[in-house]
């Protein structure tokens, strides 16, 4: 019996490929954007635990400087002579690759360049030229030097002995940081004994970067669950039109003796099998987007917070696993109310396809009611909302809500339209258009959350594109930036400069802990440059003045908003009260910051050193100025960089950054368009009997095609328009809600109304393309199909 | 005996309130016997079937279907009870159209395990079907259509045949020679025919007649 039913249900996708290619590719594609993206969060997560491992990240206490400033190599003698097990570790860059120095003989097991083991030179990499330990890509970009290959190393990093390091580095007798071994010999000296300005940081588990970068990964692991959410329409759309389509075959299977049970259970692992092979399409095509997007998200973590994240992708079994998971747990989702449908469904009941808009009337109620009770938790969660959780869960609930509410919607303003008609082709068109709704609604859905999100994202973008460039231009004021590499080629710059510029402005900081959070501080000269060009969120009056008197501190958004700061509230620095006199922007930096007084700098930090200048001067001498100070100072050009330079790094950084968001959109936009040349194709074939009557009465098949072209654009552009506020109120939401929790600032919202006209046109192109071919089939269906409508034999 | 029907009684709950379809309906049928079931629409001839089938349950009474009462049985049972003991021939006739005429035919056999091929080839030579068997329902006319559903319905060789009008959807000729081989089969088989019917003329082929007016025997 299983098997004659099993053949008798299967039979139905191999008569109708469409539908089963429809299931399988909407399926498909969701998982595809869901497991793509899996597959570059888990890539970058496995970057960063091999990056942690590498220097033992979170797992052992450091000693750095309270200046943050490099540990002398004889306080390290010190340490180890006071009884202190502790081991060097430098750092730095070389050609793009991150170098880390350490001391093998004296870390802890697991750090540096694993255990030492076949094709350990040992002597090699203590001596000489040394050996470094790294991938073959990283290897590749360091040609000149003896490398091990080492494939489970951190990608972009180079680990080595730290002498080499050191000299690869320009960073002699340096150390960075030193790691405090877990066991430490008791009646050791105490640490402000013997080295008073270092201290201690405890390992808090877990990387920084691992933590700094959560919530570029949370956004990204959003997009891919709003893309698999517009697949699942699709998968939704498909399953329940299959069922629809064979209700009659159902009723004849369970009125010739098969078990409902056993019809359920058939069917449904006949979808389960459906899902594992669309999930494994799924997977193989989510790997695919995952290496095409890889470069720009490495480039992105590179860029933003310094995280250096493989080029080269892996199967691993975290995000192929999940993606077969989501298509399985999708499709039975989705399965779940056309399943319980069937189980409700009486034998006796009429054996014809139920016009789907009939009994649309009860569902519709209660469709609307959770409709209406998820845009007003949207709508609390709009002044209530302060997390990356609740910011999400606004999303999640104003995008349901107003997907759940546009059939509805669109109901409503077909019917008044209809009542505009005045010919009888336009009665008879708002009229079927109507009747075709319940069809199209699940591809309609799925247009609006693809359009909504790229309206609101978007505008998001451009909102900070536009900010972020204002930004530039306000913090990037000084005509050329010059890095010294110590005093000496400082005070030359200095009695260079001095007569041939308008201003020079040190550029020195260092990091500190302020109300709990790690934040930068920089000593500022008073200058107009600073007055004039940084805009200040909030400030006291006079803020700049008493800043640059040393008695008041202005600190960035990040750390007023992580640290609940305000102006007027005081905070140390090393020690010294300050008050806060200002707040000022800080977009794109991930910690916190602060400037003071360049005095008090000073003071409190004596033996920080400005190692980069700002100068001021007449843009057109920049070129001729930078030639005339390596000849006259020896500082290299390449040590100077003009203002021009920075701002298109910092820009190309920027756009590299949303390249990731920008693909994820068009691929969402182009799943909905794939949603409704789906939908429109698998209800061609139910739509004979509706059209047949406006034919026989005198319609001709080609005007039948034309207005099911129509239709479809129609109903494209209806869904644009609800998709324009529900997107604005995305951007709003990501805005001030979810980029603030996320990265700690707000910025304001610009609208785009362009923008928006381009893409309700693309929307409206999506849509003609989807509906060209059903209409195209529909005006050359065969007269004798039309005509089997009217007889007993269908 | 092969069917006692007792004392049937079956309501229908609408939404003008409840309407008694059959009140009080008693029968008998003997294998190889034929019964046309007559009486003008809503009368109740349909539901009496269906509940005969085991396709509904009755509210009160009794349907002994070969020793056994199947107005007790479960889902399943009655399931196990369309498979194998009983077949229905419907006016619609509810072929499965992704599925071969071969396969159409074959169907119900196989789901009750009873898979004959040499008498299903027997019935498909019979029916004049021979020529159509790779072909799909919709490619053949009405008449050619309950045919397949005809055979369909005797190749498992179930006890009971229930037809429900069917040849309603054929022309007079096309039906009378359906009847023919209905009539043929079912007796060569055995089994007992109670059909649904308003042709006069077929059911005065029936061994006897059964007029139901207003849920009654009248």
């Amino acid at each position: 019996m299983t098997k004659a039913t099993l053949q008798a249900l299967l039979s139905h996708w191999w008569r109708n490929p469409l539908q089963l290619f429809t299931l399988l590719a909407g399926l498909a594609l969701a998982t595809a954007l869901w497991s793509g993206v899996q597959a570059v969060n888990a890539e970058a997560r496995a970057s960063y635990d091999a990056a942690a491992a590498t220097l033992g990240e979170g797992q052992y206490d450091r000693l750095v400087r309270r200046d943050g400033q490099p540990i002398a190599q004889d306080t390290y003698v010190t340490l180890r002579r006071a009884g202190w097990l502790v081991s060097p570790v430098v750092q730095g860059r070389l050609n793009g690759v991150r170098i880390v120095g350490v001391e093998p003989l004296t870390a802890p097991s697991g750090i540096g360049p694993v255990a030492p083991q076949e094709g350990t030179d040992v002597v090699s990499f203590l001596t000489g030229d040394g050996q470094l330990f790294g991938t073959a890509e990283t290897a590749s970009r360091l040609p000149d030097y003896a490398f091990v290959i080492t494939p489970e190393a951190a990608p972009g990093t180079a680990v080595t002995d730290i002498g080499v390091a050191q000299r690869l580095l320009g960073k002699p007798e340096q150390i960075d940081t030193l790691i405090v071994l877990p066991s430490q010999p008791m009646g050791r000296a105490a640490l402000a004994d013997v080295a008073p300005d270092l201290m201690r940081q405890s390992a808090q588990g877990g990387s920084d970067i691992a933590r700094l970068t959560d919530s570029f990964h949370l956004n990204l692991t959003a997009f891919g669950l709003l893309s698999f959410a517009v697949g699942i329409f699709i998968v939704n759309g498909a399953i329940g039109l299959a069922f629809e389509q064979r209700r009659p075959v159902v009723r004849t299977l369970r009125a010739l003796g098969v078990p409902l049970r056993r019809l359920i259970v058939l069917m449904g692992a006949e979808l389960m099998l459906f899902a594992l092979v669309a999930g494994v399409v799924g997977v193989a095509l989510g790997y695919v987007i995952a290496a095409l997007l890889l470069p720009d998200v490495a480039a992105t973590l590179r860029g933003l917070y310094g995280a250096d994240v493989s080029g080269n992708l892996q199967l691993r079994p975290v995000w192929w696993l999940s993606g077969l998971g989501i298509a399985l747990g999708g499709t039975a989702i989705a399965a779940c109310g056309a399943l319980y449908q069937l189980a409700q469904m009486p034998l006796l009941a009429a054996a014809q396809p139920r016009a789907l808009a009939m009994a649309a009337g009860r569902r519709a109620r209660v469709q609307g009611q959770v409709a209406l009770a998820l845009l007003a938790i949207a709508g609390v969660l709009m002044f209530t909302a302060n997390g990356l959780i609740s910011g999400f869960v606004l999303h999640a609930t104003l995008l349901i809500g107003a997907a759940l509410a546009l059939p509805l919607v669109l109901d409503r303003v077909l019917a008044g339209l209809s009542s505009l008609a005045k010919t009888m082709t336009a009665q008879w068109f708002w009229a079927d258009t109507r009747q075709q709704l319940p069809g199209l609604s699940l591809a309609l859905m799925a247009l609006l959350l693809a359009m909504a999100a790229n309206v609101g994202v978007s505008t998001m973008v451009s909102s900070f594109r536009l900010t972020f460039t204002d930004f530039l231009d306000q913090r990037l004021a000084s005509e050329l930036y010059v890095q010294v590499e110590d005093a000496a080629q400082s005070d030359a710059l200095v009695a260079f400069a001095g007569p041939r510029t308008n201003a020079i402005l040190p550029i020195q900081s260092t990091e500190v802990t302020i109300a709990g959070q790690t934040t930068e501080v920089f000593g500022t000269r008073d200058h107009a440059t600073y007055r004039d060009n940084w805009v200040l969120l909030q400030a006291a009056a006079s803020a700049w003045d008493s800043t640059f008197t040393n008695d008041t501190i202005l600190i960035n958004e990040q750390l007023s908003r992580r640290a609940g700061l305000d102006v007027g509230d005081l905070v140390q620095v090393q020690g010294q009260d300050f008050s806060i006199a200002g707040v000022y922007g800080d977009y794109g930096n991930p910690i916190g910051q602060a400037v003071i007084g360049e005095d008090v700098f000073a003071i409190l930090f004596p033996d920080v050193i400005p190692q980069r200048f700002g100068l001021r001067m007449d843009p057109a001498a920049v070129p001729d100025f930078v030639k005339e100070l390596e000849q006259a100072t020896g500082i290299p050009a390449a040590q100077s960089v003009d203002q021009a330079r920075i701002k298109a790094i910092s820009l190309a950084i920027f756009e590299r950054t949303f390249t990731v968001t920008t693909a994820l959109n068009v691929l969402t936009l182009a799943v909905a368009g794939f949603a409704i040349l789906m939908s429109l194709l698998t209800l061609a074939t139910m739509r004979v009997p509706q059209l047949a009557p406006a034919w026989a009465m005198g319609m001709t098949r080609r005007q039948l095609g034309k207005l099911e072209l129509l239709r479809a654009m129609m109903l494209a552009v209806l869904t644009a328009i609800v998709a324009l506020p529900l997107g604005l109120a995305l951007a709003w939401a990501l805005l001030a809600v979810v980029n603030v929790a996320a990265f700690g600032w707000r910025l304001p919202m610009y609208l785009f109304p362009l923008d928006y006209v381009r893409l309700g046109l693309f929307a409206l192109l999506a849509a003609a393309l989807a509906a060209l071919w059903p209409a195209r089939r529909l005006a050359r269906t065969p007269p004798a199909d039309l005509l089997k409508v009217f007889s007993n034999e269908r | 005996m092969l069917l006692h029907v007792k004392d049937i009684h079956k309501t229908y709950h609408t939404a003008d309130g409840p309407f008694d379809v059959l009140r009080g309906i008693d029968l008998t049928l003997d294998a190889g016997e034929t019964l046309a079931l007559t009486g003008e629409s809503g009368s109740g001839k349909s539901t009496l079937l269906h509940l005969i089938g085991g396709l509904d349950t009755p509210d009160a009474g009794q349907i002994v279907l070969q020793d056994r009462d199947i107005a007790t049985l479960d889902d399943t049972a009655r399931a196990a009870l369309r498979r194998g003991t009983v077949g229905v021939v419907f006016q619609q006739f509810n072929l499965i159209p992704s599925l071969r005429i071969s396969d159409n035919i074959a169907f119900q056999a196989r789901l009750a395990g009873r898979h004959d091929p040499a008498w299903i080839a027997t019935l498909t030579d019979r029916m004049g079907l021979s020529a159509h068997l790779s072909k799909y329902p919709e490619q053949l006319s009405g008449g050619q259509q309950q045919r397949v559903a005809i055979a369909r319905t005797l190749a498992p060789k179930p006890r009971l045949v229930l037809a429900d009008e069917p040849t309603g959807n054929l022309d007079e000729a096309t039906a009378s020679t359906v009847m023919d081989l209905m009539l043929e089969l079912v007796s060569e088989a055995g089994a007992g025919l109670l059909m649904v019917t308003h042709s006069q003329a077929l059911a005065g082929r029936m061994s006897r007649r059964l007029h139901l007016k207003a849920g009654r025997v009248a």
